[in-house]
Parts: C-alpha cells; structure tokens; sequence
C-alpha cells in the first residue's frame, strides 16, 4: 500500500513549514510537518501531501552496488 | 451606413458583462450576442448566409460525419481552452476515417453568469484554431442555462468530411501481424489538465498537445493509402484505445513499452498522482495500424510532419481469442495493458 | 527521477535474476508472501515474476487499506453524509469501494450526498476553513504511513479551534495483522517460507517492529522497498536467508528505513491516537488491538462520537474466496467469482476493489497467464 515518490527539496518555506520538491520536471507543495532537518538538495518520500521521510543517498548508491554486485560474479553464464 | 441603420445602439460589453438568461431568449439581446461575439469571430461564406442550416454543395466522394461534445473543467487550460479543443476534437474524429474535413458546426450551453469575456476568448480560439485548420463553422446554436446548470460552457461540435476514393479506414481492419504506430508522446493533454485542476496542485511547463491532426493523415494516407486503421487516443489514453481496436478487429496486441513515447514530466506527474501514462488523455495523437511492410515508409511520412516527428512503432497485432493487448514491460516482464476500470483518479495506495 | 528509475533498471534486474535463478535451490519450493499490495502491484505491473525462477513464487498478502475497510464502515460514511449532513473528504482510492448493499461513495454522491475528493488532509482542513457553515469529515484510512498526515490534520484543528473539522477513523496497524495470518492454525493455514515486510509503514515504524516473525514463527523477514528491483532483491535475500537456515529481520530498504522509524511521525500518533480493543478487517475478521481511534484528548475532533451512525453488519457476497486469498490460502483464479461476476469495474470482494488488491492486480495485468499455461503452442 501506501504510494510515495521520492522527489528533491529544492525550496524551503519555514513559516508555513513547507517545502516544494521536484521530481522529473514536476515540483509540488509539501508539508514537513513530519520530518526535521530537512535542506534543500535533500530527497524526501512524498506522501499524500507530505514528506514521510529523507532518502539516504549512502544507502542508495550502497543498494544499488549490492544488486549490481549480485549477478556480476555469474556475467556470462546463462 | 447611418447612425440609425445600427442594429444594436450599445454595444455588447465584453470587458465587463457577463450571460445572463435573455442572451438564449431568443430576443434582440441573443442576436446581438450572436452577430458581435459568434458571427464576427468565426466569419465565413456559409454563416454569413445567415439561416438556421448553411447550405452547400458536397464534393463527390464518401462523405463521413462526426459530433463531439466537450465539457472540460478547466475552461481554459495550459497549450489551450474549450474552444480549440472543439474544433480539434472533431476535426481529428473526421480525419481518422482518412477523411478530408469540411465543415463544422458548434452548439453552446452557455451558464448564466459566464463572464463575456470568457466567452470572446473561446470563440476567437474557436476561430483562430477553425482558420488554421482551413476547416470552417458554418452553422451553430446557442442556450443559456441557469447558473448551476452547467460548469461555465460546454461546446458541441459536428463535422463532415469527404474520404477520398481507394481509402478505406476502420477500427475492425487489424490484422495479425499488422505494425501499430503512435504519432507522439502520450499523456500530455491529460496531464496538463490535471496540472491546474485546484486539488491535485501540481506545477509543470508540460502544455496540452491539442491539435488538428488532418494534415498529418493527409500525409499519411498519401504515402499509404492502405492503412487499416486509425484512431485518436483520447478518452482513456492508449490502453483504452488499443483495447478497442483489439476488439473490434478480433486481434491481441503486442506493444513494448520502451518503445511508447512518454515525456519525463509525464511520467513524473503520473507516479505522484498514481496513475498510467498510457491511461491519459491526448488531445493531438493518433494510432496507426498497417500492414508490416507498410510500417516504414508510413514511418516516415509521420516523421516528416510537424506534429508526427515524435512517431514511434511501438508493436504488432497478433493472433489471439481473447484480444488482449499485452506488453512487453519496461523492466523485462510481460503484463495486460487492458481496459480503464471506472474512473481514472489519483491514487493513494 | 533519481531513486525511482534506478531501481527499475532492466540490466540490473536481469544480474538479479541469474543470481536468484543460481542461488534458489532445485528441488526445494520458496513461498515469499509480500504483505503490502505496494509489492504486489509492482509485481504485476512490471511482470516481476517473468524474471523470477519457478520455484520462487509470491503469496500475495492482505496488505492493502482499502481492500481490509470492512463494508459496514463505508456503509457508516455514507450515512454520515446522509443522517447528519456532513460534507465527507476522502482520498479518491475509496470512492469506487461498494458498501454492504453494493453502494459506493461514487453512487451516494451521484444521489446527492456530499463527499470530495482530497489529495491530502490539508484540503479536507482548507476545505473547512472555506466553509464555516459546513460540517467537514475527513475519512482517515491508511496504514502506519498514513496515519501521521492525519495525525498532523488532527493537531492543526486543535490548535487552529476549527469547530466544523472531525476525522472518521479507520486506521490500522500492520503488525497484528501479520501475527494474525502467521498464527493461523487454520486446517487450510498457508505455509509461507518468508515475509516481504512492508516499506513503506516501515518508514515511519522502523523495522524493529517486526522482531517478532523470526521469534515466535521462526519465518525470515526482509523489509522491501517498493520498486522492482527492490522487491526481486529482498526476494534473493529471503532466499539466501533460508538456504543458510538464518531466520532473522533483515533491511533491503535501507535508504527509507531504520531500525527506530520516523519518531517525530510515532510521536504524533501517540498523541492524537488511542487504541482500539478491536477493529474488523474484511476477510480476517476481528483482530485484537489492530487499529487506532481517535485519543480521549481529541474527542471534539472525533467524528464517530460527534456524529453517532449505527455500525452494521458487514456483509460478504455469497463464494467469495477472497477470505482465504487475503491469508494467501487460495489464489484469484481459484475462485467461482473471478473474472465472472468479480472484476474491477463490478467488485464483489475485497481483493477486486483497489488496484493493488491480489485479484485486482491479477484480472488486470496477469490474467493472460492462467490462460496461455492451459493453452499449449503458445508462448507463456
């Protein structure tokens, strides 16, 4: 359940506790009512109007190495 | 002409006035309506004959006709309004029988309170948008309703065309085999739309993609007069359309989904909302399906016209009883692309 | 779109598949149920399953808000709307869900009642700014994830002395829900060799919360994101797990989740929420201490007590399986229903009326399956 995307803080409007994020040539109005310490530059999960949380771009680069770490040793073989 | 010959002795405020219920009376107030707004934007031969029918000659050939009604909220939307939209919408259902398009008529519902400016800025885009495409109004009717009764205006508008000789174009024309081309990018109209209704705010430069599409089936038809098929993915987006045409012609459907245009915008509005891309609206694409040596040089004639330079092959028709279209993911697996259930909303989970 | 499209990449996905193809053992079956209808929507709709091994296959879960809404509630929406007038916001996933006699909030709207459709719990709050004289419901639901944007709504209101606001509350809690269906000693009881956790109620729950699988079920756990190669990769770590006999809470979506959660988002719940004793979920019945109420210290705000409508029976379309396709006993294609009286424009369970309902997702993006297998000289 529960549909969120990830998209970019790129403005944060601290006294209505709002952020507009981008994602893909889209921005939008979120509410950060849910989360601290958030920056622009910062991907937060966008959630029915609001940000659920911050991406951890570490963790990201070290999943995606894992996945392309897990078939490599087999490359080649069918 | 003297002072005294003027029909009307005020003139109609377009700045500041709004439709009130005596502009569908039938009286002086809806003449003047119609001569200084309807007849002086969408001037013609035909309307100015002035009765309630315009008559013509029709040129030899099969003759198609085709009404649309549009009811779209907002009125007026980014890359276009309710006005152009009418004269496109209709045009393009002309044009996918292969037909030439001849004439239109329009009817108004007009809301009581509906700002005449508002209502000027339609029908010059009605104009502008029936000029470009060489295809006039030539009749057309006006109601007004109370304020509540409708959403601002909503515009019927009737087309005919001529098909020309050796052309013939139907939905149960698909054939196993056969190569199913798009003309663009889908979902553009849609999401433009959804952009500026007041609950989904969202912003994004994505504009509408209306536009009247019988110059690029003119060119198309010219390279392949033998094209089995063609429609335009409005309502329902791809899937849905694809999914008539499957029926229609007893056909599956096979497409790849790298190969659908889609803009990023498109895509990214859509994975906020929740939605499809291949579910929404277009108001200025359509499918092609032909034979498969036919596919290429019909290709290229898209690809040589303003508004077919983003056509695709995205697939082939195939031999199945139970019509599904299926598709080739993106990621490498296999699923139905299949009929709109209910409504197209935005999702939550 | 960072995050998203690299998490759908075909060339990746494929290294994931070998290594799956690899590593799951011959001979030897693994059933992975993913809890959330998230999984099995991007199952479905990316055809994950082209890509997994045969013997590697998905138990579809019950995790999916709309589809366990037992019809009695929206039965209770409706006569909101229709005995105390109230203008009703929900979000547009529950518009099509038919009550107990087959109405939906669709079909009492087109009847007069006065439901919107909200995109978020600001526009139900701004909707009753705009309009003193109207009294506005938000119709909460959702798992832990979408609690807190009610939670925040419940707080504004407070703060705000917005006296025409309440909420109608139907959140769950996943947890309960998950012991429910690992403690069934059913004669059918499914057997499930791991668990696809969810991704995002873990988000704001951490993963802590789901120590218990391993240790009373002894049934490895993987927190999995959402996108596809987030699913096949927690599938390939559940499959390790149990090769290697490790039975443990483990975290693929590491870039949304930790152990501990969002507790701004935990605390705020605590605030505005209490729990229910118990709660009806469709297809599994009554479960203890599965839901949340709206707390004693925001009672004004409570639609359920400012509002009082009878809560009635719910009522289930006679040979309907969707009971055991919920526990993962049965699939869609098992029952009588589906594909015939049962499809997603006419509901008659609850796994056919959201799109990441087991059925819904099977009907509309994998029913060709079922079909080509019996159908030999054609391509599966």
């Amino acid at each position: 359940m529960c549909l969120a995307i990830p998209a970019k803080v790129v403005a944060i409007d601290a006294a209505a506790d709002q952020a507009t994020v981008a994602l893909g040539g889209v921005s939008k109005q979120v509410s950060l009512a849910l989360v601290d310490d958030v920056a622009p530059g910062d991907y937060v999960l966008v959630h029915v109007g609001y940000a659920l949380n911050t991406i951890c771009p570490e963790e990201a680069e070290r999943t995606l190495a894992i996945i392309a770490e897990a078939g490599a040793a087999l490359e080649g073989s069918v | 002409m003297g002072r005294s010959e003027r029909r009307f002795p005020l003139r109609l405020d377009v700045q500041r006035g709004a439709v009130d219920m005596t502009h569908g009376s039938g009286g002086r107030a809806m003449a003047q309506l119609v001569d200084e707004l309807f007849k002086r934007h969408l001037d013609n031969d035909l309307l100015r004959q002035g009765n309630d029918q315009a008559l013509f000659l029709p040129p030899p050939g099969r003759l198609v006709i085709s009404t649309d009604g549009h009811v779209i909220s907002p009125v007026f939307f980014p890359g276009g309004d309710i006005g152009c939209l009418s004269v496109h919408g209709t045009i393009n259902d002309v044009a996918m029988a292969g037909a030439r398009p001849l004439y239109l008529a329009a009817g108004f519902i007009l809301e009581e309170g509906l700002p005449l400016a508002d209502l000027a800025r339609v029908v010059e885009s009605m104009a502008r948008a029936a000029n470009a495409a060489g295809v006039p109004v030539v009749t057309g009717d006006t109601k007004v309703v109370e304020r509540g009764k409708a959403d601002g205006v909503f515009v019927t508008t009737t087309g005919v065309g001529v098909v020309p000789d050796g052309v013939t174009i139907s939905g149960d024309l698909a054939r196993p085999g056969d190569r199913i081309l798009v003309s663009g990018s889908m979902g553009d109209h849609g999401v433009a739309v959804m952009s500026k209704r007041e609950n989904l705010g969202f912003e994004t430069e994505i504009e509408s993609d209306t536009a009247a599409l019988h110059g690029l089936v003119a060119a198309m038809v010219e390279a392949v007069p033998g094209i089995h098929c063609l429609r335009d993915p409005t309502r329902g987006g791809l899937a849905t359309t694809l999914n008539e045409l499957a029926q229609q012609s007893g056909v599956g459907m096979e497409i790849r989904e790298s190969a659908i245009p889609v803009h990023p915008e498109v895509v990214a509005a859509c994975e906020l909302l929740g939605l499809d891309p291949l579910y929404v609206a277009n108001e200025g694409k359509l499918v092609a399906i032909c034979a498969p040596e036919d596919a290429e040089p019909l290709l290229r004639a898209m690809h040589s016209h303003p508004l077919g330079i983003g056509a695709a092959i995205i697939g082939e028709a195939t031999e199945d009883p139970h019509q599904f279209v299926q598709m080739e993911t993106g990621f490498g697996g296999q699923r139905i692309v299949d009929w709109l259930a209910g409504e197209q909303l935005p999702r939550i989970c | 779109m960072k995050y998203v499209d690299d998490f759908r990449d075909q060339s990746l996905a494929r290294r994931l598949a070998r290594a799956l193809a690899a590593e799951a053992e011959q001979g030897r079956e693994y059933r992975l149920m993913e809890f959330c209808g998230g999984h099995t929507h991007a199952i479905f709709r990316y055809g994950v399953q082209d890509l997994m091994p045969a013997n590697v296959r998905f138990v579809h879960g019950p995790g999916c808000p709309v589809c366990v809404l037992p019809t009695a509630r929206i039965d209770q929406a409706i006569a909101l709307t229709e005995s105390h007038g109230v203008t009703l916001c929900t979000y547009a996933d529950l518009m099509r869900v038919p009550g107990g006699d087959r109405r939906s909030l669709l079909k009492a709207k087109a009847q007069g009642a006065d439901v919107r459709m909200v995109y978020s719990t600001q526009d139900a709050l701004a909707l009753a700014r705009a309009n003193p004289g109207r009294r506005v419901v938000f119709f909460a639901i959702g798992f832990e994830t979408t609690t807190p944007p009610t939670a925040v709504a419940l707080r504004q209101a407070r703060a705000e002395e917005l006296a025409n606001f309440s909420v109608f509350c139907n959140h769950v809690l996943t947890p309960p829900a998950l012991r429910t269906i690992l403690a069934s000693d059913a004669p059918d009881a499914v057997s499930i060799d791991g668990i696809l956790g969810p991704s995002h109620v873990s988000t704001v729950i951490g993963s802590r919360p789901y120590e218990f699988v391993p240790r009373d079920f002894a049934k490895p756990v993987v927190i999995a994101g959402f996108e596809p190669l987030d699913v096949m990769q927690s599938a390939l770590m559940l499959v390790r797990q149990l090769n290697e006999r490790r039975c443990e809470v483990e975290n693929q979506y590491t870039r949304a989740v930790t152990p501990e959660g969002n507790r701004k988002a935990q605390a705020l719940m605590d605030e505005t929420f209490a729990l229910r004793e118990s709660f009806e979920w469709r297809g599994l019945g009554r479960l203890p201490c599965s839901a949340l109420r709206i707390a004693d210290t925001y009672s004004k705000l409570d639609a359920e007590r400012r509002f009082p409508v009878g809560l009635g029976e719910s009522r289930e379309v006679k040979g309907c399986e969707c009971p055991s396709i919920l526990r993962g006993v049965k699939r869609p294609t098992d029952c009588k229903l589906f594909g015939t009286a049962c499809t997603p424009e006419n509901p008659m369970g609850s796994c056919m009326v959201s799109s990441e309902g087991a059925c819904a997702a099977y009907w509309t993006y994998g029913r060709f399956r079922a079909l080509q297998a019996t159908e030999p000289g054609r391509a599966a």
